[in-house]
C-alpha cells in the first residue's frame, strides 16, 4: 500500500512524457488528416525513397556498431587490466566528453572537417593534400563512432572487471594458452555487456538525425532525418509518426531476437 | 632432496617491497599429501601460485620432476590447482567444465564422454552433466572444481582452502573423500589450509608457516607432540607455553619445582621454553602433586570438562574427563615424557611470531 503511494510520483510523471506521448504517437501514425483509421503512413516506408534513408541508415549505424565495437573491446580490456586509482582515472577520461553536449561535439567535429576546416588547414600548411570527408557517409560513420563509443565501452569495461581473475588463471591453469582462455572465458563472459553496448550505440546511431544534418550536409538523408522534416518542415505529424512506428518496431524485433538468441545460446549449453 | 617429486629452492618473493617469502626451501614426495599450514597472509597462497606458475618468484628455483620450471606458464606444468573460491565457468554445464583441459587437448569426443562419466562418479555427482555452476551448492561446485582438475591426470594437484567456504559437517565429508580421492588416484596432493585439524587429520606431513618463513616440517603426530617453537605449539592446538630452565640433562625446572623429562642436550641451567599439552596434565590429591594449585575456572566440553588451575603463579589449562569443582585445591603431576622442551627464539624474526593469547 505505502510502496504503491510511494510510487505515485513516479507513475504520473512517466505517464505524462513518456506513456501519452507514446499514444499521440500511435494516434497519429494509424489516422489521416480527417482523423480515419488509415496504414497508408505505415506503409509510406516502402517508398523508395523512404526505404532508401532507413536502409542508408541501417547500414551506417550497423558499421558504427561494429567500428565502436572492435576499438571498445581492446580499450575496456586494458582498462580492466589497469589496477587502482590510475583505472578511474583513464576512465574519466574517457566519461569526461560525454558531459559535454552532444550538438556541441558534433558541431566541433564539423569544424574541424570542413573544407576550410581546422584539419585541412593544417594539411595545407604542411604542403599535404586536402581531405574531403564532410558531406559523406564516412564523415557521418565517424560523428557516430565518436559520440557513441563510451556506450560500448563502459558496459564491456563492466562486465570484463567482474570475471574473476581466477577464473582465467582456471582455464590457463587447464592447459589454454591466452588467445585460448580469452576465446573460450573472457569472450563468452562478457557477450551482456557486449550485447547493451551494441544496443547502446546501434539504436541511437539508427534514429539519430542531428549527426547527418551536421556532418552530412543536406546530402545524406537517413530516416531520422525523414522523420524529422515530417514533423518540423512538412508538418506532416500523421506521416512523421507512421514512420517513427515502423522504426520502433524494427528496434524491438531486433532486441527480441537477440534475447531469444542469448536464451537458446544458453539452453544449447546446457 | 633426490627422488623428490617438487623442490622449491630458495624461493623468495616480496610485493611493494615488503617480503612475502624468504628463502623458502621445500621438497615434496611422490604421493605425498603435503600440508601448508599458517595464519593468514603468511604466503601459503602465495607459495602455491609459485607452483601454479601464476607467480614469479624473485629468486630461487622451482623444480618439478628433475625439471626447472620456474619459467614455464601454468599451461606448460603438468600439474593442476583447485582454487580457493572454485573458479567454475559458470557459462558452461557442468559437463563442459569438466571436458575444458581435455578439449584443449584435443582427446576424442568418447574419451572425454567416458572421463565426465568416471569423474562425477568419483566426486559422488553421477548425473549432474546438463546443470549449471549457478544451480550447486558450496559444496558441489568444490567437488566438481576437484573432478575438473583430476581428469587431466595431473601428477600433483595444489588445492588452495578448498574446504573452506563450507559448514563443519560438509567439511568433515569432503576431508574425507579427498583422502579417499588421493588414495584412489594415487596424485600428489599440496593442501592448504589454516585449519590445523583439518591439517593433523589428512596430511602425511605438515608445514607449518609464518610470515613467510617455515616454522616446522614433519608429521602430524611429530607437529603436535614435539613442537619446535613456541609459535608451532601455539598454532596447532591449545598447549600450557611456559617458560622455564633446564638444569641438566633430563631435569627442568618449571615455575620453581623441578619435573623429570626425557630431553636431553640442551646444556645446563639454560632457559628453554616448555609445552605440556592440557590433556597431559594430571590433577591429583595435592600431597602427590609436583606443585600445587586451585581450580579457577570450570567448563563441560562435551568429550571432556576444560579446566583453569591456577598454580605457582600460571594459569594451567586442564583437559580431563574427571570433574574438579572450582576452588578444589589439587596437585599437578606430568608424565616425562609429556614435557617438550624448546629452545628460546633466537631471531627476531621467530619472536615475531610468538605467542598471542
Ligand atoms: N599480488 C599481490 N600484490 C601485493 N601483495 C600481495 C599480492 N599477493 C599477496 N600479497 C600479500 O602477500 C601476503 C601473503 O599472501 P597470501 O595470499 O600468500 O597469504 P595466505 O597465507 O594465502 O593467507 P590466507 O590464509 O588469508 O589465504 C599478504 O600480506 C598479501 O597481502
Ligand atoms: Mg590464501
Amino acid at each position: 500500500m505505502n510502496k504503491k503511494l510511494l510510487s505515485a510520483p513516479f507513475l504520473f510523471w512517466s505517464a505524462l512524457f513518456i506513456i501519452i506521448p507514446l499514444c499521440m504517437v500511435f494516434y497519429y501514425g494509424f489516422t489521416d488528416k480527417d482523423g480515419a483509421f488509415t496504414l497508408s503512413n505505415i506503409m509510406a516506408i516502402a517508398t523508395p525513397e523512404h526505404s532508401k534513408a532507413f536502409f542508408e541508415a541501417v547500414k551506417l549505424s550497423l558499421l558504427s556498431t561494429v567500428i565502436c565495437f572492435f576499438l571498445a573491446y581492446p580499450l575496456a580490456m586494458i582498462l580492466a587490466n589497469l589496477k587502482g586509482k590510475r583505472s578511474s582515472l583513464i576512465a574519466l577520461i574517457f566519461i569526461l566528453p560525454m558531459w559535454m553536449n552532444f550538438l556541441l561535439r558534433t558541431l566541433a567535429w564539423q569544424t574541424l572537417l570542413e573544407k576550410t576546416g581546422v584539419i585541412n588547414s593544417i594539411l595545407g600548411f604542411l604542403g599535404l593534400p586536402a581531405l574531403n570527408i564532410i558531406n559523406t557517409p564516412g564523415a557521418i560513420v565517424l560523428g557516430m563512432v565518436y559520440n557513441f563509443l563510451p556506450f560500448m565501452v563502459l558496459p564491456i569495461y563492466n562486465v570484463l572487471c567482474k570475471i574473476d581473475v581466477n577464473v582465467l588463471n582456471a582455464a590457463r591453469d587447464l592447459g589454454a594458452n591466452e588467445a585460448q582462455a580469452f576465446l573460450k572465458v573472457t569472450l563468452p563472459l562478457s557477450v551482456p555487456g557486449i550485447i547493451s553496448g551494441i544496443t547502446m550505440v546501434f539504436v541511437p546511431a539508427l534514429t539519430t538525425f542531428v549527426i547527418s544534418t551536421i556532418l552530412g550536409g543536406s546530402k545524406i538523408l537517413l530516416i531520422g532525418n525523414v522523420i524529422e522534416q515530417e514533423f518540423t518542415q512538412t508538418g506532416n505529424w500523421h506521416l512523421g509518426s507512421g514512420l517513427s512506428i515502423v522504426l520502433m518496431m524494427f528496434i524491438i524485433f531486433n532486441m527480441v531476437i537477440s534475447a531469444i538468441t542469448d536464451k537458446e545460446g544458453d539452453t544449447n549449453a546446457l | 632432496m633426490k627422488n623428490a617429486l617438487v623442490n622449491l629452492e630458495n624461493i623468495t618473493k616480496s610485493f611493494d617491497g615488503q617480503m612475502i617469502l624468504d628463502e623458502l626451501n621445500l621438497y615434496i614426495r611422490e604421493n605425498e599429501f603435503l600440508t601448508l599450514l599458517g595464519p593468514s597472509g603468511c604466503g601459503k597462497t602465495t607459495t602455491l601460485r609459485i607452483l601454479g606458475g601464476f607467480e614469479k618468484p624473485d629468486k630461487g628455483r622451482v623444480v618439478f620432476e628433475g625439471k626447472d620450471i620456474t619459467n614455464l606458464p601454468p599451461n606448460k606444468r603438468n600439474l593442476n590447482t583447485v582454487f580457493q573460491k572454485y573458479a567454475l565457468f559458470t557459462h558452461m554445464s557442468i559437463a563442459e567444465n569438466i571436458a575444458f583441459g581435455l578439449k584443449i587437448k584435443n582427446k576424442s569426443k568418447a574419451y572425454i564422454d567416458d572421463k565426465i562419466k568416471y569423474a562425477l562418479k568419483l566426486v559422488n555427482l553421477d548425473g549432474f552433466e546438463n546443470r549449471m555452476p549457478d544451480s550447486l551448492s558450496g559444496g558441489q561446485q568444490q567437488r566438481i572444481a576437484i573432478a575438473r582438475a583430476i581428469v587431466n591426470e595431473p601428477k600433483l594437484l595444489l588445492l588452495d582452502e578448498p574446504l573452506g567456504a563450507l559448514d563443519l559437517k560438509l567439511r568433515q565429508d569432503m576431508q574425507y573423500e579427498l583422502i579417499r580421492l588421493k588414495n584412489e588416484l594415487g596424485i600428489t596432493f599440496i593442501y592448504v589450509t589454516h585449519d590445523q585439524e583439518e591439517a593433523l587429520t589428512m596430511s602425511d606431513t605438515i608445514v607449518v608457516m609464518n610470515q613467510g618463513y617455515i616454522q616446522q616440517i614433519g608429521s602430524p603426530e611429530r607437529i603436535y607432540n614435539e613442537p619446535e617453537n613456541a609459535f608451532v605449539a601455539d598454532f596447532i592446538g591449545d598447549s600450557n607455553i611456559i617458560g622455564a630452565t633446564m638444569v641438566r640433562d633430563r631435569l627442568v625446572e618449571i615455575l620453581g619445582a623441578r619435573f623429570a623429562c626425557v630431553d636431553e642436550g640442551f646444556g645446563e641451567n639454560k632457559p628453554v621454553d616448555v609445552v605440556i599439552r592440557p590433556e597431559d596434565v594430571e590433577l591429583v590429591a595435592p600431597s602427590d602433586g609436583t606443585i600445587q594449585g586451585v581450580v579457577t575456572h570450570l567448563i563441560f566440553k562435551g568429550v571432556h570438562y576444560e579446566m583453569e588451575v591456577t598454580a605457582n603463579g600460571y594459569e594451567w589449562l586442564v583437559h580431563s574427563t574427571r570433574m574438579h569443582e572450582v576452588g578444589t585445591p589439587v596437585g599437578i603431576k606430568v608424565d616425562p615424557f609429556n614435557i617438550q622442551i624448546m629452545n628460546k627464539p633466537e631471531s627476531e624474526d621467530e619472536e615475531a611470531v610468538g605467542v598471542n593469547e
